[in-house]
């Protein structure tokens, strides 16, 4: 179990009962040690999501333009759904498909 | 693992440029990211000095980083620019009211002016009550069209002589792509230049016509700017909407496709004799347009008549001019 705090932002938050910040505990799969961001993405998928999933997730990833970022490193440097999330961590959803 | 910034081979890299592939820090990504705007700028001699630019603001997160990286150029390398906000209150409650709340926070954050003009001053509608009248069917094209001539109207009460937005480059590469399935060759030819307005309408420009959008969201969100960002609370369109998905899922798989999009329609040649229409004035308004009246006014005239299918028919550039007005828009410029 990991202590991890979530935040959305950039319109996502909507899809969360319009709450930016969570501090939620993630169980890591059966008979692994760590928890990925794909295990998180399945979590907040099965426990947090409330509505129009696919406005968040795409196949097994995130939908293309919404930004991922692990203790404010784009997740693109530290090996996307395979990057191992800690007790404390801080990951962050930014939506870019909204108008600017 | 902590991987180093490519460039100053010294911090931690928090991002990867999609422009370049390349790994850098914070720092060398704010560096980069300003001085590829300041090259743009430059490079296409977007400004002269003493010009007043009205950059179209409308809370969220493009024009705020376009506000502030104005403010911050124009310090930084001596512009000599005279810089406003302009925002436009479409009449949208719970959506625009919300976001230009951001904009006033925006004018005293960056202490650029702002003027913000209203549908309702304009054309005597705000967006809520078109939506009440015709529907959610057609309403983005009410919006769309309501809201080019009402920047540039608003941009004439400011007397500026330069108009920017936000526009990044997923947008433009959208817009190519759009512009081709609907096979509108007239706006695929200007779609992509970074500057319109030979015309004689106001010069307008995209200074962030080469910049990612993802890269205008990391600088925001590592220098935490204010911006607002909710959908529209009428925008189905959906035909946009499949162009954008499409865009970022090429974007995914090669982020270098943006660009590419954008320098193929830059290279587009258009045929002779591909029809064109004529550009001349409105013969009720005096705003631009390539009919006897422009959109905005046969659109009005529907509304105020109460035929509000008037214009909105699938017949693209066959807008007949209806006779009698019962309203003319009330103009500031």
């Amino acid at each position: 179990m990991v202590e991890i705090n979530l935040e959305f932002s950039g319109g996502l938050e909507l899809l969360f009962g319009d709450v930016k910040q969570h501090k939620v505990q993630v169980p890591a799969k059966d008979g692994a040690i760590q928890v990925l961001i794909s295990d998180l993405l399945v979590w907040i998928r099965g426990n947090l999501l409330k509505e129009r999933p696919e406005m968040f997730l795409k196949g097994d990833s995130v939908r293309p333009g919404i930004l991922v970022l692990i203790n404010d490193c784009d997740w693109e440097l530290c090996g996307r759904l395979a990057s191992p999330v800690e007790d404390g961590d801080t990951v962050v959803f930014i939506s870019t498909l909204h108008g600017g | 693992m902590v991987r180093k910034c490519v460039l100053c081979d010294e911090r931690r890299a928090v991002l990867r440029r999609p422009k370049t592939h390349q790994q850098v820090c914070k720092d060398c990504f704010f560096a980069a990211f300003e001085d590829e705007v300041h090259r743009t700028i430059i490079d296409n001699r977007l400004f002269k000095r003493g010009d007043r630019v009205a950059i179209g603001a409308s809370g969220g997160k493009d024009s705020t980083v376009l506000a502030y990286i104005m403010k911050l150029l124009n310090d930084r390398h001596g512009y000599g620019l005279d810089l406003f906000l302009l925002s436009i209150d479409e009449g949208i409650t719970g959506y625009r009211d919300d976001s230009l709340e951001t904009v006033k926070r925006n004018e005293e954050q960056y202490g650029i002016p702002l003027k913000i003009v209203s549908y309702k001053e304009l054309y005597g509608w705000t967006m809520d009550e078109i939506v009440r009248e015709i529907g959610r069917k057609n309403n983005c094209t009410f919006c769309g069209v309501f809201r080019r001539q009402a920047l540039d109207r608003g941009a004439a009460a400011l007397r500026a002589t330069k108009m920017v937005t936000g526009h990044n480059a997923d947008d433009v590469a959208e817009t190519v792509l759009l512009n081709i399935l609907r096979g509108d060759i007239a706006r695929l030819s200007r779609c992509a230049a970074i500057s319109t307005g030979d015309d004689g309408a106001l010069p307008r420009s995209k200074p962030f016509k080469y910049t990612y959008e993802k890269e205008i969201v990391m600088y925001a969100y590592f220098k935490k700017l204010d911006y607002f960002s909710t959908e529209c609370i009428y925008s189905p369109n959906a035909y946009r909407g499949f162009a954008r998905e499409y865009v970022k899922d090429l974007e995914a798989i090669r982020p270098q496709a943006i660009l590419d999009i954008i320098r193929s329609a830059e290279e587009f040649r258009f045929s002779l004799t591909a029809k064109m229409p004529e550009q001349g004035t409105c013969e009720r308004c005096g705003y631009i347009s390539s009919q006897r009246w422009c959109k905005a006014c046969v659109l009005l005239e529907g509304l105020n008549k109460g035929l509000p299918q008037l214009g909105v028919s699938k017949s693209r550039g066959s807008a007949k001019a209806p006779s009698a007005s019962s309203r003319t828009p009330i103009f500031l410029a």
